[in-house]
């Protein structure tokens, strides 16, 4: 495994067998990264623009936790071609359940990817990106960041041109990452896994998720990024592109478990065509600093989103999460129900956007984040916030943070459960709505005992 | 006998202000009381002080139980000694089933062998849900009960009747009964009722605190007493129940100087 620098002259070596026109992507993506200051260096940056120029507060207790952020200390590696590595000796990912494909990806390089047989030969496509590149190029060429998470993510309501270093960083030094391509009215009913793990001490990794769910079809992908160990320190800078093309049904779960000694950085944006219902779970418990954009676009007439967000902080982490409900269609719907505890001196940011276009009329948008803080010295900031600019909409929001509630405490203590269980108790009741939302069991399983884990 | 419980010149203080001045009351296994008393006279103030709610502060006094001071103890603590409440207003735990609840509650309480107070043994899955439906069944209440989240959304009528299921679950010593006739019809005060007394025998003692009489058809106390401003100022038999009924707690006041 080649370990690289940020620099031009990696990337001409990272591309130098790719197309042409990935390898000009690549260098203007780095043009761009050049241009723009680390978001903790000016005050006037797109860190405190990009979702709402009301929090200023908010912007600045990130910016701070991200001085302590030195890039030159982290490596890149250049991705080998999987076929060297002689794929099939490696483990898939364990997991309690059937399986319809597994890919495990260790610091860029694919260890292990599979699909069953019956779906390849229906046509489905899974596979690390950069064979992808090599076997699905016409695919890459019109969906790897050109509508979804682009250098440029503009709101059309805001009309701001957005610039995220990261992003820029992410498309100059992309590595790794998986294509799921399901074909035109293809229902898998299976799902997917992807284990994203970071291994050596620091590592970059900048792995990419495009997710293409073409017309009809139906997928479930269960995302992992986690450390294999919890001291080294590593660095993530990645991006998740999902399309769900018209009445197609996709459930995309990520579960977020770096060590608490990487940095994470991320833009995920979903783009819904007409009739589509996307399941979106996002799970965050790891990452010293984590800041990720997530935005859903509502772009086909009568789709649905439902975004499901369960974080858990302690220690020092800090974790900031923007989300965006993009509402571009007429009747559209979307609901957000982010939950998050916190303990130690952990702190977290939440803004949520809605944004209804001006066609979007008989919009149905939901957002709900709420916070449970366990600790005096952990500290949450919450910001709803709603821009609509059509006429009929139904629109409700609201944010919620509190302490642990000591009538709760005792009633249960009354009843001979010790101060700990009862604690954990009202966690868990309290990520209850977040979880039964969830349509998979085995997911709900994994989060409560990363739940657990975060209480020991 | 050391399952008794016997509180002696005990003082609570409120946000600083006095509520209970100077109570002393013994509830022996096995024994009924019943505790009578206008609105505000203290009458939860002395059950929510007695399990050891951190709101109420204990200001002087003692109460044993089980030989033990146990105004030292924890709330938990003193649950596992055998100590119950049943809340005149019990709270909402959202997310938390009734079930998964009391089988933890069950199992800490029954827990007493082993050392300290946390303890990972759970009693048996299915060895606690025979019991949960058999004592629900008792109780008048569906089975869809167990599921639903603790006190959620319950009719006043359920919350009672979730206290009881909890106290017939957890089998105390002394068992602390904060106006659990209070908000129900007439049918329901008849469930509860019977339910209670179903209970009642030589391990169990009661201190029933009520403002009605028709609970009292259905539990007969030996004893009653009367609260007015933090102290109890009579004591006696049924007949003061009659008293209370017929007169109300002017006499009472007026004897006292109030
Ligand atoms: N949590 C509390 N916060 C503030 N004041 C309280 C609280 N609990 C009790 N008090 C005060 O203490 C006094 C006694 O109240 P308590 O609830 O013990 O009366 P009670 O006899 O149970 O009345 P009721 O018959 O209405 O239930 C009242 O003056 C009440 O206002
Ligand atoms: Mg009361």
């Amino acid at each position: 495994m080649q370990k690289g620098h940020f620099s031009k002259e990696f990337i001409q070596k990272i591309a130098a067998t790719e197309p042409q026109w990935m390898r000009k992507k690549r260098l203007e993506a780095y043009a761009l990264y050049e241009s723009l200051p680390m978001p903790h260096t000016t005050e006037d940056d797109v860190w405190r623009r990009t979702v709402d120029i009301r929090t200023q507060d908010y912007w600045r207790r990130t910016r701070r936790h991200l001085r302590g952020f030195a890039l030159e200390k982290y490596h890149p590696s250049a991705a080998t071609n999987g076929e060297a590595l002689g794929l099939s000796g490696l483990q898939p990912p364990s997991t309690s359940e059937e399986t319809a494909g597994a890919l495990v990806q260790v610091d860029g390089q694919c260890q292990h990817a599979s699909l069953s047989t019956a779906l390849e030969r229906k046509g489905v496509y899974f596979a690390h990106l950069h064979t992808a590149l090599r076997e699905r190029e016409e695919l890459l060429r019109s969906y790897f960041m050109t509508r979804a998470v682009t250098l440029e993510t503009a709101l059309k309501s805001g009309n701001i041109a957005l610039h995220n270093k990261f992003d820029a960083l992410h498309g100059a030094f992309w590595q790794g990452g998986y294509l799921l391509h399901v074909p035109k009215g293809l229902r898998v009913e299976v799902p997917l896994h992807v284990h994203i793990k970071m291994s050596e001490a620091q590592q970059a990794d900048l792995s990419h998720t495009l997710i293409i769910a073409e017309a009809g079809s139906q997928v479930t992908i269960l995302e992992d990024n986690l450390s294999t160990d919890d001291t080294t320190s590593g660095f993530h800078s990645g991006a998740v592109e999902i399309f769900a093309g018209q009445n197609a049904t996709v459930t995309y779960v990520q579960v977020q478990h770096w060590n608490r000694h990487t940095w994470n950085f991320a833009s995920h944006r979903a783009i819904v065509d007409r009739d589509a219902q996307l399941c979106w779970v996002t799970a965050a418990f790891g990452g010293r600093l984590s800041k990720v954009n997530q935005a859903v676009v509502l772009e086909g007439t009568g789709c649905n989103a439902k975004m499901l967000g369960l974080s858990f902080t302690d220690a020092r982490q800090h974790l900031d999460v923007s989300t965006a409900q993009e509402h571009v269609s007429p009747h559209t719907s979307s609901d957000l129900l982010y939950r998050t505890v916190l303990k130690d001196r952990s702190q977290t940011a939440w803004g949520g956007n809605i944004y209804v276009y001006p066609e979007a009329n008989h919009t149905d948008a939901y957002q709900k984040n709420d916070n449970l803080v366990l600790s005096e010295r952990a500290h949450t900031d919450t910001l709803p916030g709603l821009e609509i600019k059509a006429h009929e909409v139904r629109c409700t929001h609201g944010a919620t943070a509190g302490k642990i509630d000591a009538e709760q405490v005792f009633y249960l203590m009354s009843r001979g459960i010790p101060y700990a269980q009862a604690e954990r108790l009202i966690v868990d009741g309290f990520f209850e709505p977040v979880m039964e939302r969830i349509p998979l069991e085995s997911v709900q399983e994994e989060l409560r005992k990363l739940v657990t884990q975060k209480l020991a | 006998m050391s399952n008794d419980l016997v509180i002696k010149d005990l003082h609570i203080k409120v946000q600083g202000k006095p509520i209970i001045k100077g109570l002393n009351l013994t509830v022996k296994q096995g024994e009924i009381h019943a505790l009578m008393g206008p609105n505000g006279s203290g009458k939860s103030t002395l059950a929510n002080g007695l399990m050891g709610h951190p709101f109420y502060d204990i200001d002087s006094g003692e109460v044993i139980f089980n030989g033990v001071d146990i105004l030292e103890l924890e709330a938990n603590e003193r649950a596992k000694l055998g100590l119950f409440l049943a809340f005149q207003y019990p709270t909402a735990i959202p997310g938390v089933s009734l079930a998964n609840f009391l089988r933890l509650a069950v199992s800490a309480v029954r827990n007493q062998g082993t050392n300290g107070s946390d303890t990972n043994d759970l009693i048996p899955m299915r060895e606690f849900r025979r019991e949960l439906r058999d004592k629900m069944k008792q109780l008048g209440v569906d089975d869809s009960f167990a599921r639903r989240y603790l006190n959620d959304g319950f009719s006043g009528g359920e919350k009672k009747r979730a206290e009881i299921l909890q106290l017939a679950m957890l089998e105390p010593k002394i068992a602390i009964l904060d106006e659990t006739d209070s908000g129900l019809d007439i049918d329901a005060v008849r469930i509860v009722g019977e339910s209670v007394s179903r209970l009642i025998g030589p391990e169990l003692g009661v201190l029933i605190i009520t403002h009605y009489p028709r609970l009292l058809d259905y539990i007969q106390p030996q004893f009653v007493h009367i609260l007015l401003d933090g102290r109890i100022v009579e004591s006696g038999g049924w007949e003061l129940t009659q008293m209370l009924e017929a007169e109300g707690y002017d006499p009472i006041r007026e004897k006292h100087g109030f």
